[in-house]
């Protein structure tokens, strides 16, 4: 392509809302998803919003088009629709089946895809959320960065594009303070919590997201299959906290402490 | 889902008897209060005295008929109740701290001298304890969470305050009809807790869950946030347990819907702010919890919008509609300067709604609610809205109409009226109410000027409007102006000068206004004929 603008992919993910307190399976295999209610993985969310943002700042690179993708079952779409409500241009819904609880694909096979997804469209910036919120796992970027053999910066808090040949400066937080970082197009940047505040999804971008192109795709058509390396053998929970007891009075905390062996 | 909120909290305040100074329960302003960041009004307000209820209304004096306490009552009581926690005595010892969160209430607006405080744990305690206050003529205040607005659950004078927080057992709940059997003592959010363990939801909602008891929410029929769907206490509270004050226990527990053999006396008891009975257990009809909570959020550009978008939402929304809430542009307005939140919604609009729909699926929910939009969008009848895509969105957008109370104690003094009026002129109240002040030179945005702003928002669905006089500080002119006169306004229009916050010892002055003569003669008989002694929360409700 001639254009030199931005075209962004943005990988979003469809997982437990972050309010809800999960639960796990009866079998112990995973966290219950039935009937729980999900929503855009909030990384994910300041990665659409910060797209967004590059767009409407009109800086050195115009932004040519933000592609939101989700691979996962078919309720997946409704994600994707919260994408393009907030300003994702047209998305992709890569159908994989639903298992039972166990957090979708491997990282790996996400970022192959993905790998694929960047040359058939010829993305040229990524921006992941750092983690999803459901497996914890934070590799897909990274792993990503690896496979394209492009320049990666995680846990992106600033994201500056400097100048039309595409040099990018980011900030991040290490610690004790924060770091920032220059690179060049083509780039991989995950995000994180300090980024921006994402906007809410207005009805008129609600209505008109129902009308931009949502293309069903199958991971066959990027050449990847869903292989996992890893077997989830048991999902527990933390041993419950034990509450405290009550003592009448003074001599009943003393007696008390006694009896722990605390005096 | 808004039950599922703050539970820790609620747990934590389960340990009635503190100063609740710090937590700020708000009846009928939404869930939440327990979130709330301590303000630095209340802070400012605490370093002061509260002024005594007596000094600030010298015309109600001490009924000479009531007995004085004696140290053999203390005793007598102390024997009675056994436990020592049972009794907060001031009357032999001195007490004054302990007893000071009895005597006073939240909003640090009512003051009591009582010096006893009585903590009964049975039904027959309370009866034991209400036989022996009417033989002897003892007043008594009966006290739930202590989160009233109108000052019904403080003392006067020296009333005994029987308060109801050591009975919060939870008797039973029926899965399959829905009903709750529990103490008057329980608190709201607890019973709320409790019943979301078994999928179901209590009928009632408010900003004060976290602190109120379900006997006292009953007494003063609180409406709240859920009314729209769920109707009136009237309706929902199946049976009820009280105690008269000679001692009688009126045993009307009952958990049918249906029961027409006779006078339904329970109806007496909720709404009667303690005068007749105190209320010791309730049962209640409880319906599922809803599955899938949607909330949208909508710029307006009149009061004609609101109305209409009021009509499309019941009509397209119809059984899933669960809240429709009115917030004025001025109201946004301090809750974005205080919390320095961003405006959901780009620009300013001079009215917003917020509605919520609940119900069982969330995809059928969801389709309805967006043929919805997209009519009132479509239709020009709503500016501009946001719907919350997740849990965090969904209170957030609550926060801007829950928010406005707590807005508001950050800038000094609110008047507050609790209104019904017929809907077509609801807001209407607001803007005279501006006008008559703006005339009179009260309103600026210097200190000079008495009044910051003239605000309303309120409960659409239910024609109940809040309207807020936010005072730099109290001003007896300002007081003069408003008044009788936004009574009289009301009375005018056939409305109610109390909605949903009750008549305490706040209005019991204006009663006149909403009710005939007839109505209130017949009410003193009633009282006359189960408190033949006026023992019972004495200087208040009706004169």
């Amino acid at each position: 392509m001639a254009s030199k603008g931005l075209r962004i992919l943005v990988p979003v993910k469809r997982v437990i809302d972050y309010a809800i307190k999960p639960r796990i399976n009866k079998a112990q295999t995973g966290v219950e998803t039935a009937g729980v209610k999900h929503s855009l993985n909030p990384f994910d969310e300041l990665s659409i919003e910060e797209a967004v943002r590059l767009r409407e700042r009109k800086g050195p690179l115009k932004v040519d088009s933000i592609l939101a993708l989700s691979a996962g079952g078919p309720k997946c779409a409704d994600t994707l629709r919260t994408a393009m409500a907030m300003g994702a241009d047209k998305a992709f819904h890569v159908e994989v089946p639903e298992g039972s609880g166990d957090g979708g694909p491997e990282p790996l096979t996400i970022a192959k895809l993905l790998h694929s997804v960047v040359e058939k469209e010829d993305i040229n910036l990524v921006l992941l959320g750092k983690q999803a919120i459901d497996g914890d796992q934070g590799q897909t970027g990274q792993m990503l960065a690896g496979l394209l053999g492009w320049p990666q910066t995680t846990q992106a808090s600033k994201v500056e594009i400097k100048d039309e040949a595409g040099t990018v400066e980011i900030t991040h937080e290490v610690d004790g303070g924060v770091e920032t970082l220059r690179t060049k197009l083509p780039l991989v940047i995950t995000t994180d919590l300090r980024l921006n505040e994402p906007r809410y999804a207005s009805l008129p971008n609600i209505m008109k997201a129902k009308k931009k192109p949502l293309e069903k795709k199958t991971l066959a058509d990027f050449g990847v299959e869903d292989t996992r390396r890893l077997k989830t053998l048991k999902v527990t929970e933390p041993p419950p906290r034990t509450g405290g007891g009550k003592v009448e009075d003074v001599d009943g905390l003393v007696s008390k402490l006694k009896e722990l062996g605390a005096l | 889902m808004p039950g599922a909120r703050n539970l820790s909290a609620a747990l934590r305040r389960t340990r009635v008897p503190r100063p609740r100074l710090l937590s700020r329960p708000v009846v009928s302003h939404a869930p939440n209060a327990t979130v709330r960041a301590f303000t630095s009004a209340t802070a400012r307000l605490e370093s002061r005295q509260i002024k005594y209820t007596s000094d600030a209304y010298p015309n109600v004096k001490r009924d000479s008929r009531f007995a004085e306490l004696s140290a053999d009552d203390v005793s007598h009581f102390k024997s009675l109740l056994g436990a020592e926690s049972a009794v907060v005595d001031g009357v032999t010892a001195d007490a004054t701290d302990d007893i000071e969160p009895f005597n006073s209430d939240w909003m640090r607006k009512y003051r009591g001298h009582t010096r006893l405080v009585l903590k009964p744990q049975t039904t027959e305690e309370v009866s034991k304890v209400l036989k022996y206050c009417n033989e002897r003529r003892l007043a008594v205040v009966p006290q739930g969470g202590n989160t009233g607005l109108v000052g019904g659950s403080v003392p006067v004078f020296d009333e005994i305050v029987i308060n109801m927080s050591r009975m919060n057992n939870i008797h039973s709940f029926d899965q399959a009809s829905g009903v709750l059997v529990a103490d008057a003592g329980v608190i709201l959010e607890v019973a709320d807790q409790y019943l979301a363990q078994h999928d179901h939801l209590f009928p009632l909602d408010l900003g004060a869950k976290g602190s109120c008891h379900i006997g006292g929410n009953v007494s003063t029929n609180a409406g709240g946030l859920r009314l729209l769907r769920y109707g009136s206490l009237h309706g929902s509270v199946l049976g009820l347990e009280a105690v008269l004050p000679d001692g009688t226990i009126v045993d009307a527990l009952s958990t049918l819907r249906k029961n027409n053999t006779g006078y339904d006396l329970k109806q007496l008891f909720i709404g009667a702010e303690g005068t007749i009975g105190l209320i010791t257990a309730v049962s209640i009809q409880c319906p599922p919890r809803p599955k899938a909570v949607n909330v949208a959020y909508f710029g307006l550009e009149s009061f004609e919008q609101v109305q209409q978008a009021y009509l499309q939402a019941k009509g397209q929304l119809s059984e899933i509609l669960s809240a429709f809430e009115l917030m004025d542009g001025r109201s946004q307005r301090l809750v974005h300067e205080s919390t320095g939140n961003k405006y959901p919604l780009e620009g300013e609009h001079p009215f917003y709604c917020l509605v919520e729909t609940s119900g069982s699926n969330a995809e059928h929910d969801m389709a309805k609610l967006e043929s919805f939009l997209e009519h009132v969008m479509g239709e020009g009848i709503v500016a501009d809205g946001v719907l919350a895509q997740d849990e965090t969105q969904f209170r957030s957008l609550w926060r801007w109409r829950e928010g406005i109370t707590e807005a508001l104690s950050h800038l000094g003094g609110t008047y507050k009226y609790d209104v019904s009026i017929p809907l077509p002129e609801l807001y209407q109240l607001v803007e005279d109410c501006k006008e008559r002040l703006v005339q009179k030179g009260f309103v600026g945005d210097d200190d000079s000027f008495p009044v910051r702003a003239v605000v309303g928002y309120g409960h659409m669905g239910d024609s109940n409007l809040h309207l807020n006089v936010s005072v730099r500080q109290y001003d007896k002119e300002v007081e003069k102006a408003i008044e009788p006169w936004v009574y009289e306004w009301i009375q005018k229009r056939q409305g109610s000068i109390s909605a949903e916050h009750g008549l305490g010892i706040a209005k019991r002055e204006f009663i006149g206004y909403s009710q005939n003569e007839t109505m209130v003669k017949l009410m003193k008989q009633l009282k006359d004929l189960y408190d033949p002694k006026s023992i019972m929360n004495p200087y208040k409700f009706i004169k």
